[in-house]
């Protein structure tokens, strides 16, 4: 019988939560690396007893893990992230030019085909790959080194690189997205880059359509359709049919369009799920209820998913990295929230349940579907 | 033999649980001891030094005979007692972060 299993990463730990296909019963297994911030926590698709984690903390820096037997147990891997040649500036909040320094990896994305492999979107923004398991790193400092590496500059979250969507189609095609610089893509498996942000339009820029700057918070595939990408942007939800050489905006009756996480159901690739934020000043949902909104038309036309769900005095966030779907029939959805509720519905999105209430902040979710 | 105590975070890293005993060669200073501690634990790279700079840092302090030698010079001499191993060297988790 099918299984899932959830990771976790919180700010005071991980945490593996795995339940058979029914996905009504919930095994809580953690935390590990109690008290380190986890990053982000994901599996191979080859080799799911194969997963990597991203830990930290502000004493001691950045740490990775590895498991070779789906959780059960850790061990060290390398946590060397040396940029390539002499890092150089970029902009920092006050306009001057600001040293490029390591400070943490936000996100893991292990190859479609090779267990060994794995990427790492790191803070201050770049893209290392790893080729033997984590234990050593090398930079793809094209991305980096692209012409208006300058110009990029940190969000409120930092200049982190938060989204690696590697195409299931093609091998040497890879996009990225940078808070708070934008998304880019290599048609060369990460050798060079370039901005693919034309539609895209941010008020708070001096020039709203300019080539980078923007700040996006998330992007989201569906395998079966690499040309189309849904984002969440700082504010507007976007979409691309044409692997981003333009994108135009699907907000539509959403009720605000700011928020941080996207994600596009398992087997509809017209299905997609958001979780509206108030503001950028205000992160919590509109009104205190917590809703996903969903759109089975791919955009524009949005309704609110409530069952089971807060409706009154909620103001959790959903952090960009907290939103993942499983591949069962019928499609599993989760999210995390800086409450620490995991929430999961069994029935794409039509009714939701906690599978925990009281974790640390919820700083990502992915699941695994396994056999 | 050098007694060393790490900060409870990192005592859970590399999955001991007390304080331990490294053998270290005259001169014994922080940054002998720190290389023989991170040879013999090596997944304590970059969590006590810098990698690149090989500095302290910022949120990590050494301590010995009570007295705080976080701005000592690297190469500096440890204090006798704790170059004899009779009173262990510190190295603790400043009051930061949450």
């Amino acid at each position: 019988m099918s299984k899932v299993r959830v990771l976790v990463g919180t700010r005071k730990g991980a945490f593996v939560l795995s339940a058979d296909g029914k996905r009504k019963n919930w095994t809580v297994d953690g935390p590990y690396f109690a008290g380190w911030e986890i990053y982000h926590v994901k599996g191979s698709p080859v080799n799911p007893d194969r997963i990597y984690a991203s830990q930290s903390s502000g004493w001691s820096g950045q740490v990775m893990q590895r498991s070779d037997d789906g959780g059960k147990t850790w061990n060290p891997v390398g946590n060397q992230f040396p940029y390539d040649g002499i890092p150089g500036t970029h902009q920092w909040y006050d306009g001057t030019q600001h040293p490029w320094e390591f400070k943490r990896v936000w996100h893991l994305e292990p190859s479609l085909n090779d267990p060994e492999t794995v990427y790492a979107g790191v803070e201050d923004a770049a893209l290392f790959r790893s080729s033997d398991g984590g234990q050593t790193w090398s930079e793809l400092s094209g991305l980096r080194n692209h012409d208006t590496g300058p110009k990029w500059q940190p969000g409120a979250g930092g200049m982190c690189l938060h989204t690696i969507l590697l195409d299931p189609s093609d091998p040497k095609r890879i996009f990225i997205a940078i808070s708070a610089a934008g998304v880019f893509r290599s048609d060369d498996a990460g050798s060079t880059w370039r901005p693919i942000t034309r539609g895209l339009k941010s008020n708070f820029l001096p020039d709203p359509t300019a080539e980078v700057g923007h700040c996006v918070h998330r992007i989201a595939m569906h395998r079966s359709r690499p040309e189309t990408l849904f984002m969440q942007k700082h504010w507007d939800v976007m979409r691309t049919d044409d692997a981003g050489e333009s994108w135009h905006e699907v907000s539509g009756n959403l009720p605000t369009d700011f928020g941080f996480v996207i994600d596009v159901h398992a087997h509809e690739p017209e299905t997609i799920y958001v979780v509206p934020i108030k503001s950028d000043g205000e992160h919590f949902p509109p009104d205190g209820k917590l809703r996903v909104f969903r759109s089975r038309t791919g955009g524009n036309e949005w309704e609110p998913l409530t069952a089971g769900l807060p409706q009154e005095n909620c103001y959790v966030n959903v952090l960009r990295d907290a939103m993942a779907v499983d591949s069962l029939d019928a499609c599993g959805i989760y999210f995390g929230t800086t409450g620490g509720q995991v929430y999961a519905s069994a029935d794409g999105g039509d009714t939701w349940a906690p599978i925990v209430r009281d974790l640390p902040a919820v700083l990502s979710v992915e699941v695994q579907t396994l056999a | 033999m050098i007694r060393v105590v790490l900060p409870s975070h990192l005592r859970k890293l590399v999955q001991i649980e007390d304080e331990l005993t490294l053998a270290v060669e005259a001169p014994v200073t922080q940054r002998s001891v720190l290389d023989a501690l991170e040879a013999a634990f090596p997944a304590l790279r970059g969590t006590i030094r810098d990698y690149n700079t090989q500095q302290r840092r910022a949120f990590i302090r050494f301590f010995g005979c009570s007295e705080d030698l976080s701005h000592e010079a690297p190469d500096a001499l440890l204090p006798d007692k704790v170059a004899d191993g009779s009173e262990p060297f510190l190295i603790v988790g400043a009051i930061a972060g949450g």
